[in-house]
């Protein structure tokens, strides 16, 4: 791989995670299936046009609150209004945004971020340090609801050093820091006595809010200033929710909207065929999780958890649940996408002797296994659900699927009851990954997992600057969370989208979100 | 006339007390659910922490009763309040959404009235005819479908094979009013599928009750033709029942399209206090179960006024 003389020269400027790396595997998927759709034309963006998108998220309770964002509509409104300190790209590496370059102390604990100059806000204010010191600190302290609080827990002192130039100090080192302050929660907007107004809808990016009625539509207009000079080619851009599914893709085929996000996997044949259509598709860093409490009985013996592991069809259910718009899990949340991916481990299959084996080894048998889902989880995770119960009879494990409701599912059955089904969107790096659900302690720790070699490797890790020592290290924990973490991770799912053939997408499209991640306001263009 | 004063007095009193009732089962409702707003909304994202934080922010740390004495007061000042989860002025909010439902719900009912009632006469008129069993197969089976059954083959003929209207009613304030009606047409013929049948059958039930009648029987012998006597003195005398089962379908078009609002995409009422309710912002749902119910109490009492006006013999009850 080349990708790891790339990142250990330069941790300033250009953190290029996997580099060039086009032609590998996980990549090639994206690059080779939307390539293929485009028919290769010339590449030329067009100026100008109205951009009409259905989005199947949305709801009448959203706002313009970055502590609020949760779904793909509040994403892409973000990604059209607002910039953030670093993009994440099609490589899946992070690029200075509003900043212009950064740099790191070698232990990694101090990070400084030189801003782009001559950046204006949408109400004339030119962007300086103080605008992003009080769009990070929004995200701090006592009184935040954010859910990047955690993520921002490590920063100890945020400074700004001149008018272009902000200096953040770490309670430890961070390699990934870059990304973590590109989060899409941390958009970057004007500051107005040393306080961001969370509820108003002005940024630095390529569009200017119009008008915005949650869960209905949001209208935007080409931003004139705009600091890219080759992103943001839409006139308008207009967002609209589309819950239901088939009303979202008889939109698109009747040109009532020229693109739209999550095809319905079930017809999604049927909408290739439809001339004047096409379907992309991207790997990304989405799984769908079985997360067990491991501090409580029984699922505290990693016997049980292996019996568990083995007793799964994988294939079954990306070929049923997926359709086969995805790719097997190895009960580790390392999406073949991530740099540190460890394809050297074994991939886990379906061998019902093994669960048995394990399952009696546990003292288990003849027990009862309770599996809650609902399709909140994911979509298909009852169903899946129902596929595992019928997988594992064949190894003597029973398991009895308890169907909850949807409404409430995140509050009152996730991390609450003892194994459930979950999704998780993944992250672009392997620290951040771990550490919002796999570290000690970690607030969306949904397994309740403790390893000790595992959180001492994580620190290590993090402040490791060494590429191959780093991947070494990532490789151990990937081999530990699958043999002793309290995770079944069936799937990684890709992003399926749709649009009409008057829209040109980017040539390479990101993976980090759905529809080039979330960016396609600002990358894609009319053809 | 002072007769029909007092009842109406007196229905708009016991309409306030239903109101009030309806707003405590709705609070208590809400309160019974599992989670509130906090967790709802930061979700997945959501930490101890965090929601605490929210909860303070949103004075939801306040013990229940106080916060639905608050909110009583408040909306006996005609002040509905805010939203929990946008801060939005509910007024403005439901404003806009109540003004979309409304115009739906006109439109559909300027095309079904109508519709059913001739309908209805015509079936009383030629009854136990080829004319009056076939609309009785055709609008029992559009009622017996499922709303949104009905809408995906409408979509189907009329916007995707026969692309003759937009598959959604995309709609917004600076929608021009044609433009506005053509897009929600199909909506609103959805609507009128589905309470068609209804009004077209009492109407025709109701007239044909009254053929027995010896006025009736008077006007055939003087040799009056079948479509005079239907038309000229048995319908005024049929017209309570009408009325009533119209009114009643009326608000069934402004209380129960959530699902033709969500198939065609359509910003009205409904969707709101369904993400409302899902996401417990309780201002929001009380304040469209306010006027939800509302709607039923007044077009209730419109039916008996208009009733009585049409029959005053419904003033003395025997």
């Amino acid at each position: 791989m080349t990708s790891n003389k790339k990142l250990t020269a330069p941790l300033s400027g250009d953190v290029s995670r996997r580099g060039f790396l086009g032609g590998t595997a996980a990549l090639g998927i994206t690059a080779a299936s939307t390539s293929a759709l485009m028919g290769r034309k010339a590449y030329a963006a067009k100026k100008g046009g109205h951009l009409r998108a259905g989005i199947g998220h949305g709801s009448t309770t959203d706002s313009l609150d970055p502590a609020t964002w949760e779904n793909g509509f509040s994403l892409s409104m973000d990604y059209t209004l607002f910039n953030h300190l670093g993009e994440v790209d099609h490589t899946g590496g992070v690029k200075p945004e509003l900043a212009e370059s950064w740099e790191a102390s070698p232990d990694a604990k101090t990070w400084s971020f030189k801003l782009r100059k001559g950046v204006e806000f949408h109400n004339g204010k030119s962007l300086e340090a103080e605008d992003v010191i009080a769009s990070i600190q929004y995200h701090m302290g006592e009184d935040t609801k954010s859910p990047a609080k955690s993520l921002l827990k490590q920063v100890t002192s945020i400074k700004a050093d001149g008018k272009h130039e902000v200096v953040i100090e770490l309670e430890s080192g961070n390699a990934d820091f870059p990304y973590v302050i590109s989060d899409y929660h941390i958009a970057i907007k004007p500051s107005k006595d040393g306080k961001i107004d969370p509820t108003e809808g002005i940024g630095t990016g390529g569009y200017v809010l119009e008008n915005y009625e949650p869960g209905v539509r949001f209208m935007a207009n080409k931003n004139k200033n705009y600091f890219k000079s080759d992103r943001g080619h839409f006139d308008q851009v207009e967002m609209i929710t589309i819950i239901d599914l088939a009303a979202r893709q008889n939109a698109l085929t009747t040109g009532e909207i020229d693109m739209m996000d999550r095809a319905d996997l079930k017809t999604v044949h049927l909408l290739k065929r439809k001339p004047g259509i096409n379907v992309m598709e991207t790997v990304g860093y989405k799984h769908y999780t079985f997360p067990m409490r491991t501090d409580t009985a029984p699922f505290d013996n990693n016997e049980l958890r292996l019996a568990l592991k083995y007793a799964l069809d994988r294939d079954e259910l990306v070929k049923k649940i997926l359709r086969g718009h995805g790719v097997v899990g190895n009960d580790h949340p390392i999406s073949p996408t991530n740099q540190y991916h460890a394809d050297g481990l074994a991939q886990r299959s379906y061998d019902p002797d093994k669960a048995k084996f394990h399952f009696k080894k546990a003292g288990m048998d003849g027990t009862v296994i309770q599996l809650s889902a609902a399709d909140a989880a994911f979509p298909g995770a009852v169903d899946a659900a129902v596929l595992y119960k019928e997988h594992a009879a064949k190894a003597g494990i029973n398991i009895e699927v308890v169907r909850e409701p949807n409404d409430g599912y995140w509050s009152n059955v996730w991390m609450k009851k003892g194994w459930g089904a979950c999704y998780w969107g993944g992250r672009p790096t392997e620290d951040w990954m771990f550490t919002t659900a796999y570290a000690a302690g970690a607030d969306w720790n949904d397994t309740f997992w403790k390893h000790d070699r595992f959180n001492e490797l994580l620190l290590a890790a993090r402040a490791e600057l060494d590429s191959d020592k780093r991947r070494t290290m990532y490789y151990e924990m990937q081999e530990i969370v699958s043999n002793e973490g309290g995770v079944v991770v069936p799937m990684f799912a890709n992003y399926v989208f749709a649009a009409s053939d008057k829209i040109l997408p980017s040539e390479q499209m990101a993976g980090n979100w759905e529809l080039d991640g979330a960016k396609f306001a600002e990358r894609w263009s009319f053809a | 006339m002072a007769q029909i004063m007092k009842m109406v007095a007196q229905r708009f009193a016991l309409g306030f007390l239903t109101l009030f009732v309806v707003s405590l089962i709705i609070f208590l409702g809400i309160e019974l659910l599992p989670g509130d707003i906090a967790e709802e909304i930061l979700g997945q994202g959501a930490t101890p922490e965090t929601v605490a934080a929210f909860r303070r922010e949103l004075g939801l740390d306040v013990p229940a009763h106080i916060r639905y004495v608050e909110w009583l007061w408040n909306m006996l000042q005609g002040d509905m309040g805010r939203s929990l989860a946008n801060k939005r002025e509910i007024s403005e909010l439901i404003g806009l959404r109540f003004g979309n439902t409304l115009f739906l719900a006109v439109t559909a009912a300027a095309i079904s009235v109508p519709l059913a009632l001739t309908l209805g006469v015509l079936a009383a008129l030629y009854r136990y005819s080829f004319y009056d069993r076939a609309v009785n197969v055709v609008t029992l089976s559009s009622i017996s479908f499922p709303e949104f059954f009905v809408a995906y083959i409408l979509i189907f003929f009329l916007a995707v094979t026969y692309p003759v209207f937009p598959s959604i009613a995309n709609i917004s304030d600076a929608t021009p009013f044609w433009d506005k009606v053509y897009k929600v047409l199909l909506p609103a013929l959805t609507l009128t599928l589905v309470v068609v049948a209804h009004m077209m059958r009492m109407t025709r039930a109701a007239i044909i009750n009254l053929l027995a009648s010896p006025y009736i029987e008077m006007a055939n012998l003087k040799g009056l033709s079948r479509a005079r006597i239907i038309v000229k003195h048995a319908l005024p005398n049929a017209l309570a029942p009408i009325i009533n089962v119209v009114v009643i379908n009326l608000a069934y078009l402004i209380v129960g399209v959530v699902v033709v609002e969500v198939v065609f995409v359509y910003p009205g009422l409904g969707q709101l206090m369904v993400d409302s309710v899902s996401k417990r912002d309780l201002p929001v749902v009380q304040a469209s179960a306010m006027i939800f119910a509302g709607t039923y109490v007044l077009l209730n009492l419109l039916a008996d006024i208009l009733s009585i006006l049409t029959n005053p013999r419904l003033l003395h009850p025997r």
